[in-house]
């Protein structure tokens, strides 16, 4: 008589964080958006091939052959001090200077955002604790969130971000339940994965919010520099009087939460979307204190960031045209984001909507009644068109009458195809529906708020997107 | 290579004949699962000494036959990318070797309608069925129609896609009013449904091998999912199932389970190697679910669990059977 066996002989010592980590049939469905017959709209993944790669690779080399015995050295915890200078210069444009007390002393350096999401959880979050967050979010900061066993409490947003009263409501409601609310951690800039934008009036009434109710911010702002020339005017962009100039014609953004506030907002970034995720290189604005501790988890994480990485966007920001480089991003994304936009317009049904962002990488799409984007998958993957259900933009199962279609990574051409593809499943879907009579279980949806509907969920968010590597 | 690890050839220069081409990954919907499945392969030949490479199949993979063709492939693809005949008979074309059943064979397993019909006539208990496509409800009326399978399967059935695997698109319908969105789901995998009565009893997996002597059966293997649903998740998380290697029979009914498996690897021609699904209900009688043609080798697939608790090797068992195909050339 054999005793069987579960081929894992650890189930009962993983720890309980690990809970709800199995295969996802969704995922694997993502495998296939690899192969190149496939039109990826699901990825997020920056049009890297828009860099100048004779000059990036000869900055490398040089990196390697000129200034190896440093960069190939470790480094200091905190991260390299020129680049901290560097990312300091570079959030001037953000509207984060001096005035507001912005220093290269409570920068650290971090592996990319995620990271840097990972080390402020590290320290602020325990099991129970609840983080508010836009519904939807961003599907890597709920993973983080859900591993430090914290409570994700969603807040609605609309076509212009995070709801104030929204955020109030659910503030009170999470103090009626007995719990503490650590932070809200917002993507105020071209949202991913809505694609909007908070208003400079939103930013102020919510600033004003927290600070009412001693709710810290954590604001994550990984496309705020990747506004659509002037396209920020038409949604307040303003100027804190502190940067340089307010010209909207040069795609600077919306003054940041962190401009506003010192010592309650964290401000995090990355180079990922601006200049190469390859690099893995972002970083943590924080107010003193809070970036003492980040500094020494960040140790225990991973002694130091690469100096290697840490040498190459300080030495792209300090050498390289930098400047042109983003202006060069934003108009090939400005391209693709209104080749998406012509072609949802011409070619989706009835009944389907979507959001319009002036800037960064994503469309969210509201799919007629009664679908549910994590059901019609297969179908799109049959035709050929990969999207990633909304599902994966909620802690709580929601979001599956919606998708997101990121448009910076395919040309326009295959942009435009996709769509007509999308268009083609959404159709079949609803025939099929139809003739069944049956519809994805309600989602209350209306016309201006994203509400979560009632599905329920099993496992990690991150079973319903895919892996990195998808393009 | 490309993040799906197969594109490009990679050679493992052992240097011994013959040269083994592995193909993993295929667009379909069980890409992922294929590119696991010839890593596993590619593994196990190489540890048997085998000069074995890996691929992707897509354009470039004709014209490496003439650049670069090799003595046989081993087809670690499942879907209709390697399960439906098509990938065989180019083959047959390029006249180069593969283990496993041939196009015409495979074409008939991977239906599972087609599949079930010749079990059924080979003698072999198959749950009764009805295969209905997408088209038929949408010119009856899906209420009338639904109405009927109904009258003829009385809760619980199995809905699944009538070509696939992986446990995709598949439901277990336990209340009539659940069949319709049960169909919803199934059709987002395929235009065709099956429909079957939903046997209950133990769920066990008998890998068959003809490795020179004709085809035997490997030891069952019984799978007890932890969610009572053998679904995706519990196919490929390890921890999420339990497998009893061999199952948990008496030696009669482990014997008859073995003959049954025999008898559909026969009927179905599926020659060197292949994987019956059965269940073996509460009376100890077994009932055959469907037959896979290019069974999944990752590590929590069945197939490897059944060599291995024959005491097998894979890596010099998928040797010999590349040895038979090639001999058969």
């Amino acid at each position: 008589m054999t005793t069987g066996t579960t081929l894992d002989d650890f189930t009962d010592r993983y720890a309980r964080r690990m809970r709800g980590m199995a295969a996802s049939e969704i995922r694997a469905l993502f495998s296939v958006a690899n192969r190149p017959e496939v039109v990826s709209l699901a990825g997020g993944s920056p049009y890297v091939a828009a860099l100048p790669l004779d000059a990036v690779g000869a900055m490398l080399g040089e990196l390697g052959s000129v200034h190896g015995a440093t960069t190939l050295q470790y480094g200091i915890g905190q991260g390299d001090a020129t680049l901290r200078e560097r990312i300091c210069d570079l959030m001037t444009l953000s509207g984060i200077d001096i005035s507001n007390g912005a220093s290269p002393d409570d920068v650290v350096v971090t592996v990319g955002g995620q990271q840097a999401i990972d080390l402020i959880s590290r320290v602020f979050l325990d099991p129970g604790d609840v983080v508010l967050a836009e519904g939807p979010s961003y599907v890597g900061a709920l993973g983080v969130f859900q591993a430090a066993e914290a409570d994700v409490v969603h807040v609605p947003m609309d076509d212009h971000g995070l709801i104030p009263t929204a955020l109030s409501e659910a503030i009170a409601a999470v103090a009626a339940a007995g719990k503490r609310a650590k932070f809200l951690y917002t993507v105020p800039a071209h949202q991913n994965p809505a694609g909007v934008t908070l208003p400079a009036k939103r930013r102020d009434e919510i600033l004003a919010i927290c600070q009412s109710a001693g709710l810290l911010i954590v604001e994550d702002d990984p496309y705020g520099l990747l506004g659509f020339d002037g396209e920020d005017a038409s949604n307040g962009h303003v100027d804190n009087g502190n940067a340089s100039n307010g010209n909207v014609g040069d795609g600077r953004p919306l003054a940041a939460f962190r401009s506003r506030s010192h010592d309650g907002v964290i401000y995090v970034s990355t180079f990922s979307k601006t200049f190469a995720p390859g690099l893995r290189v972002g970083w943590i604005l924080a107010p003193h204190a809070v970036r003492e501790k980040l500094v020494i988890a960040s140790e225990a994480q991973i002694l130091c960031p690469s100096a290697f990485a840490q040498a190459a966007v300080a030495t792209y920001l300090g050498e390289m045209p930098w400047r042109q480089q983003l202006k060069t991003f934003r108009e090939v994304y400005r391209e693709r984001r209104d080749v998406a936009l012509g072609a949802l317009r011409d070619l989706m049904p009835v009944g389907t909507r979507w959001t319009v962002p002036s800037g960064g990488f994503y469309i969210w799409l509201t799919l007629p009644d009664g679908l549910h984007s994590k059901d019609m998958l297969p179908r799109a993957i049959a035709e050929r068109v990969a999207y990633v259900p909304g599902t994966g933009f909620y802690a709580d199962g929601a979001g599956g009458a919606h998708l997101r279609l990121c448009y910076s990574f395919p040309p326009p051409d295959r942009i435009r195809e996709g769509v007509r593809r999308l268009a083609a499943v959404i159709e079949q879907e609803m025939a099929v529906r139809s003739v069944f009579g049956v519809a994805a279980t309600a989602s209350n949806e209306t016309t201006v708020n994203w509400t979560p509907d009632d599905r329920s969920s099993r496992g990690f968010r991150a079973a319903d997107t895919p892996g990195p590597e998808t393009p | 290579m490309t993040a799906a690890g197969t594109t490009g050839a990679e050679n493992s220069g052992t240097g011994t004949e013959p040269r083994v081409l592995v193909l993993a990954g295929g667009l379909s919907y069980e890409r992922d699962v294929s590119l696991r499945s010839g890593r596993r392969v590619l593994d196990a030949l190489r540890g048997a000494g085998v000069d074995a490479v890996i691929r992707d199949v897509d354009a470039s993979l004709l014209p490496s036959f003439t650049t670069d063709p090799p003595d046989a492939v081993v087809i670690a693809l499942h879907g209709a990318a390697g399960e439906d005949g098509s990938l065989q008979a180019v083959l047959d074309l390029c006249g180069i070797p593969y283990v496993g059943a041939d196009a015409r064979a495979a074409r008939l397993a991977w239906d599972k309608p087609t599949a079930k019909s010749v079990l059924r006539d080979a003698g072999i208990q198959t749950p009764d069925w009805v295969a209905l496509p997408q088209e038929r409800f949408t010119e009856l009326g899906a209420a009338g129609l639904l109405d009927r399978v109904l009258g003829r399967f009385a809760p619980p059935v199995m809905v699944k896609p009538a070509q696939g695997g992986s446990g995709l698109g598949t439901s277990v319908v336990r209340e009539a009013s659940a069949l319709a969105t049960a169909m919803v789901g199934c059709f987002a995998y395929h235009p065709t449904a099956l429909i079957e009565p939903y046997v209950t009893g133990m769920d066990v997996a008998v890998s068959v091998l003809d490795l020179g002597d004709g085809p035997i059966a490997l030891p069952a293997v019984e799978i007890v999912a932890r969610d009572g649903v053998y679904d995706y998740a519990a196919r490929y998380t390890a921890g999420l199932t339990t497998w009893h290697a061999p199952a948990r029979l008496d030696a009669d009914t482990a014997a008859r389970v073995g003959r049954v498996a025999l008898d559909a690897h026969r009927a179905l021609d599926l020659r060197d190697l292949s994987r019956i699904d059965l269940i073996v209900d509460d009376r100890g009688q077994p009932w055959v679910i469907e037959a896979s043609v290019a069974p999944g080798m990752t590590d929590t697939s069945l197939l490897p669990m059944s060599v291995a608790a024959a005491g097998l090797d894979l890596g010099k068992t998928l040797a010999t059977l590349v040895d038979r195909a090639i001999n058969r050339r």
